[in-house]
């Protein structure tokens, strides 16, 4: 591992059972979280991700690999002896504390003197702004606020990286958004490693620095929001964060990293191509609803995708339109409304797509 | 209107419900209405007097008994509390492991054997103990009690580990809390409840039980219930019915104390 790493994972691989019903919750995974960064697991759920997470906390060890932090193995250290701190799903509180026990907590057990302990617990409360409640059982408070406990508790050692499991999921909407940028603050201000384990896709985009994509046990990408939005780097990454429409097509030719692919539904589109792709033949483009614009078949340049309306969604500040390929496939296009702008089709229209430039992008398809 | 099915709108539900409270407390109502007679009778009322609490109070055999009862419930109900809670840690407190359904039901099983087949048995194996060694003093009362209280006593601790997450003894280990003060600063303090009304049960049943004890018992180690089972026996006064509420008394006490103290540490 290099020095700006927090964590690496070397090669890990946790099997769960024995005979015949073993399962690797964790297959051979290789990744490096650097230092102070907002790091995202992100997968549905049975990927493994709260699994990762378990094993850099210590609550399972590893059947094969190791695991480093800061330059030191502690694939065999026991969780009490590893400076990191854990934020539970369910916050995990212990009920017969109050607010400032909870929080004091980590510090009794490290033996810190009860003064050093008492100014590190009304930092934390001033951090999470819970100075008012600091007498509470962690049973007379909010949902919402116990999760500010839950922070503040972790966060009190001083830990070297802070682990956070689905910890905004039991949070209704408004405040789950409200604590994403609280979440971002805190990081901001305490310069402390984040591993956050999540499913909601979303969450992931607006928090991460950098994401990685599991399904099955394995990573499939890792990156930054940017990268495995805009260049997902195989089919499950096109279609698990955000939505996509994924094309069969025939690459005709590539040049300057643009491959030109003629659609099985017919039309063409200029895709750009992964690096150190060059060659031709059957291949699928993923492009996103938001990157096509529709318009009457009428008219349409040459190459654009043409289709019925099947039907058009209202969402508010997009409408979502189904259009209907000649193959049966559906593909979608999002638009943005305008004020006092009725919906430009109706169902049953003959429409037309058209692809913005540099959009699309041809998957690399995996053996 | 079909009004929805209320079972206490049931013709004849009064009645049966009056009967079977009245089946219940009255025998207790007389019992202790006539530990006050000022007579020699437990049937015909003469007035009210303290004579007979006087007299059990004075009675060397039944304070003899009582202290016996008493010594034996709390080491019996302390050892099977002690036992349970390990037993109730070791079940709820680990990965499910082969032959746990087996450990459930070897823990369980003294609720449903027969007492009398456990007293035939002891006897038997305690006759055998006492022949090689010569010892005949309590222990082998406070043992037996033991057995048959742990099962008693491991249904609280573990209804009470059922409903605490497992992530709270993980919280305390990821805050750099060893096994021993996770389960001091955290387990324990929760438990408590639980095993405070393990050890009141497993005190109850040991303080009353009749069964093993006369089985078990020897010579001159009457415990209260087998002294008051002699008593019967002979001539009955109402100092019987005294001792008997000096006990339902106690029995009051111990389970008000216990809610008393449950309640606070919620």
């Amino acid at each position: 591992m290099s020095a700006a790493d927090a964590i690496a994972v070397a090669g890990v691989t946790k099997v769960f059972g024995s005979g015949n019903g073993q399962v690797a919750a964790v297959d051979d995974i290789t990744v490096s979280i650097r230092k102070n960064e907002f790091f995202t697991l992100l997968g549905p759920s049975g990927c493994g991700k709260t699994t990762l997470l378990r094993l850099i906390a210590g609550f399972e060890f590893p059947t094969s690999g190791a695991i480093w932090l800061d330059g030191a193995d502690v694939s065999d250290t026991p969780p009490f002896r590893r400076p990191i701190n854990t934020v539970f799903q369910n916050y995990a509180l212990f009920p017969h504390m109050t607010v400032e026990e909870n929080i004091g907590f980590g510090l009794k057990m490290l033996n810190r003197p009860k003064a050093e302990i008492a100014e590190r617990v009304a930092a934390m409360l001033k951090l999470v702004r819970m100075e008012a409640l600091a007498g509470r059982r962690t049973n007379q408070i909010s949902g919402g606020q116990q999760q500010r406990v839950a922070l503040a508790r972790a966060l009190a050692p001083a830990p070297k990286v802070l682990l956070l499991d689905e910890p905004l999921s039991a949070l209704d909407y408004k405040l789950r958004k409200e604590m994403q940028i609280e979440l971002k603050r805190l990081q901001a201000e305490t310069g402390i490693t984040f591993i956050f384990v999540t499913h909601d896709q979303e969450e992931a985009l607006t928090m991460s620095d950098r994401i990685a994509v599991m399904a099955a046990g394995r990573i499939l990408q890792v990156g930054s929001p940017r990268e495995v939005y805009d260049a997902p780097a195989d089919r499950f990454v096109a279609g698990f964060i955000g939505e996509s429409n994924l094309l069969p097509g025939t690459v005709e030719r590539v040049s300057g990293g643009l491959a030109s692919v003629t659609l099985s539904v017919g039309g063409r589109i200029e895709a750009v191509a992964p690096d150190g792709f060059s060659g031709g033949g059957p291949a699928t483009v993923v492009l996103r609803p938001e990157h096509a614009r529709l318009m009457p078949a009428a008219g349409a340049p040459e190459g654009a995708i043409a289709g019925t309306l099947a039907t058009a969604v209202y969402f508010g500040t997009d409408t979502h339109y189904h259009v209907r390929l000649a193959d049966g496939s559906d593909f979608t296009v999002r638009e943005q409304n305008r004020p006092s702008v009725e919906a430009r089709f109706h169902a049953g229209d003959a429409v037309a797509a058209v692809v913005e430039p540099r959009a699309a992008r041809l998957l690399r398809e995996r053996p | 209107m079909a009004r929805p099915f209320d079972v206490r709108r049931q013709r004849g539900f009064t009645v049966v419900a009056a009967f079977c409270f009245a089946l219940l407390y009255l025998p207790i109502v007389v019992l202790v209405t006539y530990a006050f007679n000022a007579g020699e009778s437990i049937a015909n009322w003469e007035g009210v007097s303290l004579r007979w609490f006087v007299a059990a109070a004075g009675n060397a055999q039944v304070i003899d008994a009582s202290i016996r009862s008493l010594q034996i419930a709390t080491a019996a109900a302390l050892i099977a509390t002690t036992a349970a809670t390990l037993a109730a840690l070791a079940t709820t407190r680990t990965a499910p492991y082969r032959g746990q359904a087996a450990t459930f039901a070897a823990l369980n099983l003294p609720l449903m054997v027969p007492e009398i087949v456990t007293a035939v048995a002891l006897l038997i194996v305690f006759a055998r103990i006492k022949m090689a060694t010569g010892y005949t003093g309590l222990g082998y009362l406070i043992a037996a009690h033991t057995a048959f209280c742990i099962p008693f006593a491991y249904l609280p601790i573990r209804a009470r580990l059922d409903g605490m997450d497992l992530n709270l003894e993980r919280a305390a280990a990821d805050l750099y809390a060893t096994p021993v003060r996770a389960f001091r600063h955290v387990t324990l303090p929760l438990l408590w409840p639980g095993i405070l009304a393990g050890f009141m049960l497993a005190f109850v049943i040991s303080l009353d039980d009749v069964v093993i004890t006369e089985f078990v018992k020897s010579g001159g180690q009457e415990t209260l219930p087998t002294y008051m089972l002699g008593q019967l026996r002979r001539v009955i006064t109402p100092e019987m019915n005294a001792i008997s509420t000096a006990f339902l008394a106690l029995s009051i006490v111990v389970v008000t104390v216990f809610f008393l103290v449950s309640r606070k540490r919620d």
